[in-house]
């Protein structure tokens, strides 16, 4: 088993026929994903890739039970993109999207929980992410697939690069990757380490669990809480930004230090207090997730 | 993106929250002009710079002549003002306010911040104004008073009376107060702001409320949408390098040290830094280049890294996902062919096309330092920065 993804998966692109949809629609398609439809306001019925367009997510499901989406829409209409796919009951979305205004994200969030029960909500993951791998069955995002080796760690991250940047290192060392999964840079997050984590522990191939965290926002406090309280599953940890001056932006538009316990100094304390094996730097992610995976 | 105090309080006059009278000027004279428009004998002049504390640093003065206001604004004016916000350069004071004088009768905290673990809106209060609110909510938390917003319909009047309730304000102010709250909950909401802080928001001798000082703070993101707000934008307060590389799209942040980098992605280029640091040396700057950058993209990267004169080595260390190898590699040659770069310059490659990538900078025989790996990169450029500089 994978989590959210899996090479039967029908898979739904928001965006399709745009520069940036069409390039990585391809490369999807070639890695194996099931992608079944396109949506394009207005060029319903066309055909794009040698997939159908659809005017409306609701159409396209209707037409083709597409049950994952992923989103590549400009930032302004993005919210509204995410939020046409809950409705359309689409399980399992991924916005690829970087620069979506906090204030939409908060209302997108308001908009999923308050419109499913907790059993049927979508999963969100993104935005500003480079996407959902499952290795050898699907890949719903923009990231080089043949750097991740198929395996037994689950892997989220709120960095692109630096997480292809781990599974490069696993690979080398013969550590594959159950599922990878980008849940994005910015302040308000369609999923939280802690909402993943929930999958990976439930997840029969999922052996290990890799988080690669960053400054600012309280989210690897929580997932070290959780760890703790709920996880049987052993747990390795990298945090960027040690070197991070607080009260800057550094990129992400979540990557900042503002309050107590957002730095990673702090952050690196709290996972180790909870028995989390921290990196002590990013080229030692493969090796440490070695020596979690032998002390196992 | 910040603004300044005088900004902000026009934004929160015309949203109808009251403020204390005021004018803005860039000179001496402009000064003590807005004084005698503002009438009376006491007046407070304030340094307009992007920093909080700026009393304590000596950017506040409650002045009571013509000539108090004068020798004020020689000394700040056009300098940079060191607050313990601004680092060790500070920032400079780009105008000054004059306000008129207000009696206080109680200094109040209020703020608006987007909080990140419940992701929403939530209002904050307290009866100790004036004072530093991280170290309030540490020391006596039972003095600060919080309310969530419901995003789906916003902030509702009750939750404005039950935050100003906690406040000990007298029956006659508390009216005036929950407006002022609501209307500032509106100039939050309406102007994607993500930050709004009046530390104090203050009552006066005469029961009225008044923000004093105002903060904001505006969602980069969201400036498309608010074209008022990127008006307010001043480039005096932002370091140079940084804006050059803003106009350039590219993600930049001005750091103390003498390594430069160059990365695409934010997680990355934060843990090339912090690799570098490990590594012995320390990071002149934090850069993004982003993804899909074409070699005009890399080499004009490379410009604005070396724009640094604190930069004795560079370091690029490119992970390509959307990025291609070869064209990073273009972009680094294509320079070099331009123009000589006599610091160490090491590069790492690795991802989408990166035998190709490789195979152009072996063959163009320029100096370039490979390395295979993140911490065999920063390994190289602090060692070749330490053989360089002597350090």
């Amino acid at each position: 088993m994978s989590i959210f993804i899996n090479e039967k998966t029908p898979v739904l692109i928001q965006g399709l026929t745009g520069r940036m949809g069409s390039f990585h629609a391809q490369e999807m398609i070639e890695y194996g994903t099931n992608v079944v439809a396109g949506v394009t306001p207005g060029k319903g019925g066309t055909t794009h890739l040698g997939k159908p367009v659809f005017n409306t997510v609701k159409e396209a499901v209707a037409a083709t039970g597409a049950e994952a989406s992923i989103i590549f829409v400009p930032p302004a209409y993005a919210a509204d993109g995410i939020m046409e796919a809950a409705e359309s009951r689409i399980k399992y979305c991924v916005s690829i999207t970087d620069g979506i205004p906090t204030h939409d994200m908060i209302r997108v969030k308001r908009y999923l929980f308050a419109r499913a029960k907790p059993e049927d909500r979508m999963i969100l993951t993104g935005p500003n992410c480079a996407g959902t791998i499952s290795p050898g069955k699907a890949m719903l995002g923009i990231m080089p697939g043949h750097i991740y080796m198929q395996g037994n760690v689950g892997l989220i991250g709120r960095s692109g690069t630096l997480g292809y940047e781990a599974a490069s290192q696993m690979k080398e060392l013969g550590i594959g990757i159950s599922t990878g999964v980008g849940i994005g840079g910015d302040p308000i997050n369609g999923s939280s380490f802690v909402e993943i984590l929930k999958h990976f522990e439930e997840d029969d191939e999922t052996e290990a669990v890799l988080i690669i965290g960053e400054i600012g926002g309280p989210q690897e406090a929580a997932a070290a809480e959780y760890f703790q309280k709920h996880m049987s599953k052993p747990m390795a940890a990298y945090i960027a930004g040690l070197t991070a001056p607080p009260g800057r932006l550094m990129g992400h538009a979540g990557a900042i230090v503002n309050t107590s316990g957002e730095s990673a100094a702090e952050k690196v304390e709290i996972l180790q207090d909870a028995g989390v094996m921290v990196a002590p730097t990013p080229s030692d992610m493969g090796t440490t997730m070695a020596k979690l995976l032998k002390v196992k | 993106m910040d603004i300044h105090e005088y900004q902000a309080k026009k934004l929160l006059a015309e949203y109808g929250v009251p403020v204390p009278k005021g004018g803005v000027a860039h000179s001496a004279t402009g000064a003590i002009y807005q004084a005698n428009e503002l009438g009376g004998d006491k007046w407070i002049v304030k340094a307009q710079l992007h920093s909080g504390a700026r009393g304590k640093a000596g950017g506040v003065k409650l002045c009571t002549s013509q000539r108090d206001i004068a020798k004020f604004c020689d000394k700040l004016l056009g300098n940079n003002l060191v607050t313990h916000q601004t680092g060790p350069a500070g920032k400079m004071v780009s105008s000054i306010y004059v306000e008129e004088a207000s009696d206080i009768s109680k200094e109040l905290y209020f703020s608006i911040v987007l909080d990140r673990a419940i992701q929403k809106v939530t209002l904050i209060a307290s009866t100790e104004g004036g004072m530093d609110i991280e170290k309030v909510a540490e020391e006596t938390p039972d003095k600060i008073s919080k309310i969530t917003i419901d995003p789906a319909v916003g902030m509702q009047p009750f939750q404005a009376r039950q935050l100003v309730f906690t406040l000990n304000l007298p029956n006659s102010a508390i009216a005036a107060a929950s407006r002022a709250v609501m209307k500032c909950y509106r100039a939050f909401r309406d102007t994607d702001a993500n930050l709004l802080e009046i530390n104090p928001m203050i009552l006066t001798t005469d029961n009225k409320i008044l923000a004093i000082d105002a903060k904001m703070s505006f969602d980069a993101n969201a400036l498309f949408r608010r074209p008022e707000i990127f008006e307010f934008r001043d480039k005096t307060q932002e370091d140079p390098r940084e804006t050059n590389a803003a106009e350039h799209d590219l993600n930049y942040v001005g750091l103390d040290g003498n390594i430069g980098c160059l990365i695409n992605g934010a997680g990355l280029a934060m843990a090339t830094m912090d690799m570098i640091q490990h590594a012995g040396g320390e990071p002149a700057n934090f850069l993004d280049i982003g993804g899909g950058a074409s070699a005009e993209r890399v080499a004009t990267s490379i410009e604005l890294v070396l724009s640094d004169d604190n930069v004795e080595a560079i370091l690029i260390n490119i992970f390509a996902g959307i990025n291609r190898c070869d064209w990073v590699a273009q972009g680094i040659v294509d320079l070099l062919n331009k123009r000589d770069i006599d610091i160490p310059l090491v590069v790492r490659l690795s991802g989408t096309n990166v035998e190709k990538g490789q195979k152009i900078l072996k063959d163009s025989g320029k100096k370039v330092t490979t390395a295979d790996t993140l911490s065999d990169a920063a390994h190289k450029v602090v060692a070749a920065w330490k053989q360089a500089t002597g350090k």
